[in-house]
């Protein structure tokens, strides 16, 4: 029995590590790997569903102020933002990339520019 | 007569990451008995229905279980739709098997692994992850979470898989079957691993039995029960269904079990391809659970049955949520096997009922 084992361990002797060399190697994402939530304030109709969505209570969004808030610490990244975000915005995505290491807890604020005001 | 001792266990311990605490009571180098304690991680989540509206708890039952995420989703969506009696598409439900069985394989790879690694293979605990790894590829690009997958919702699942992925999953599984096989005649068939794993911690039918263990850890004792069986959900559209029984009631019938639970798994998601209904995947859930109106679901995670119960009161929010998971009903008679047993066979012998604490404190 001891000959299987032996012989895996011959065979990764003269094969490729089976793990990656990041951060040398970068990380090669799919489409669908969920990431940080971003908006597209252009397309957003400031309409607050994805305030009501987000299990985690880490989204604010502010009529008067056009603005949209994420709390970076609360989100856990599930996507029910960008599911409820209806048809005719689809203003949110979720970017799959490196972040640097945050260091103080702020939120992040998304404000409407004023010449899209019109929708 | 020896003089007593006891020894305390836990809730930190190098062999399992999760806090419980036993009082060991030791005679010579024997264990005379066990004494079990859980609470250190209770979180509160049945409590958070309150707070929590029904389609957003969802994400929270998910994270109730890093290992079998999936199937708390799962659990509680069909809980929930059979509280409303929502109508969900054919498609979702094949789905939700597919996933469902990846996280069993995903999960018996890593308890394989977290065995080896407990009476001391590396090897053969670095290899069984490296097979793992690649399930929770298939996650990451079939649902965007490699551990939570946030795949299923009331009502159906966030993402489809189209026909062609679903094929290339099966030949991932393919490849894995075949590398797995080796590792499993290693497993079953290595005299060192039998050495440690023959004899230890036996729990007999009529204890199993009389404890009410369930999961691998009771088909290991010779109980023919699993709830794949009843065939809820996708499970329906398999032909037949049979448990993996052993009747060893050792360490060795638990590894038994759950290594022929892999291919068990692999062959269901194989069927379920093939026989893949097409259409919507996700309906739309709309109103609220009615007053009154009550739920319970039985279905099968990793580590064996899980129990939901759940109450509507006519608002968003549920009246009263109920888990009771597999680890929670296993934790006696996993003391039980601890009496008797050398002091250095204890972690082993924790090891091999698969606990699940976060599971079972919720
Ligand atoms: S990803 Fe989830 S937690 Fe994060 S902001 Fe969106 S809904 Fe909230
Ligand atoms: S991001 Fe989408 S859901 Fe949120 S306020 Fe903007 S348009 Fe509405």
């Amino acid at each position: 029995m001891g000959y299987i084992i032996t012989g895996m361990a011959l065979k990764n002797l003269f094969s490729k590590p089976v793990t990656k060399r990041y951060p040398h190697e970068p990380i090669v994402y799919t489409e669908r790997t969920r990431g940080h939530v971003y908006n597209d304030m252009e397309k957003c109709i400031i309409c607050s569903i994805c305030e009501k969505a987000c299990p985690a209570g880490a989204l604010g969004v502010d009529k008067e102020a056009r603005t949209w808030t994420i709390d970076r610490f609360s989100c856990v990244q599930c996507g029910a933002c960008v599911r409820s975000c209806p048809p005719k915005a689809q203003s949110l995505i979720m970017k799959p990339e490196y972040a640097p290491v945050a260091t103080k807890m702020t939120s992040e604020v998304f404000t409407k520019p004023e010449d899209s005001l019109e929708d | 007569m020896a003089e007593r001792t006891v020894i305390p266990f836990g809730p930190h311990h190098p062999v399992l990451p999760e806090p419980i605490h036993l009082d060991l009571v030791i005679e010579d180098e024997k264990v005379v008995e066990a004494i079990p304690q859980i609470g250190f991680i209770h979180r509160g989540l049945e409590k958070l229905v309150e707070k929590r509206d029904y389609k957003s708890y969802v994400y929270i039952t998910e994270r109730i279980c890093g290992i079998c995420a999936f199937g708390h989703s799962l659990g509680y969506s069909e809980t929930i739709e059979a509280l409303m009696e929502i109508e969900v598409p054919p498609r979702a439900l094949g789905l939700r098997v597919v996933w469902h069985e990846l996280s069993r394989v995903h999960s018996h790879l890593l308890w394989l692994g977290l065995l080896a690694d407990a009476f001391g293979f590396e090897n053969l605990f670095m290899q069984c992850w490296r097979l793992r790894e690649r399930v929770l590829d298939i996650f990451e690009r079939t649902t965007g979470g490699r551990v939570i997958l946030s795949a299923c919702n009331v009502g159906g699942v966030n993402h489809d898989i189209a026909d062609d992925e679903l094929k290339g999953i099966v030949e991932v599984l393919e490849g894995m079957m075949r590398e797995y096989k080796v590792l499993c005649k290693t497993f079953l068939k290595d005299k060192s691993v039998a050495s440690r794993l023959r004899g230890v911690g036996i729990l007999t039918k009529e204890e199993a039995e009389g404890f009410g263990v369930v999961g691998p850890f009771a088909r290991a004792s010779g109980i023919a029960e699993d709830i794949r069986m009843f065939g809820y959900g996708g499970y329906g559209f398999l032909e037949s269904f049979e448990p993996v029984v052993s009747d060893e009631c050792d360490g060795y019938g638990r590894c038994k079990v759950r290594a022929d639970e892999v291919f068990q798994s692999i062959n269901i998601i194989k069927e379920i391809v093939q026989k893949m209904p097409s259409g919507e995947v996700m309906i739309k859930v709309k109103g609220s659970p009615a007053a009154g109106s009550r739920a319970v679901m039985r279905f099968e995670q990793p580590r064996g049955e899980c129990f939901y119960y759940a109450k509507g009161n006519g608002t968003k929010f549920l009246e009263r949520f109920r888990i009771r998971t597999p680890t929670f009903m296993n934790v006696a008679g996993m003391a039980h096997t601890l009496q008797g047993c050398d002091l250095a066979d204890v972690p082993l012998n924790i090891l091999t009922i698969d606990p699940c604490i976060s599971c079972a404190e919720r």
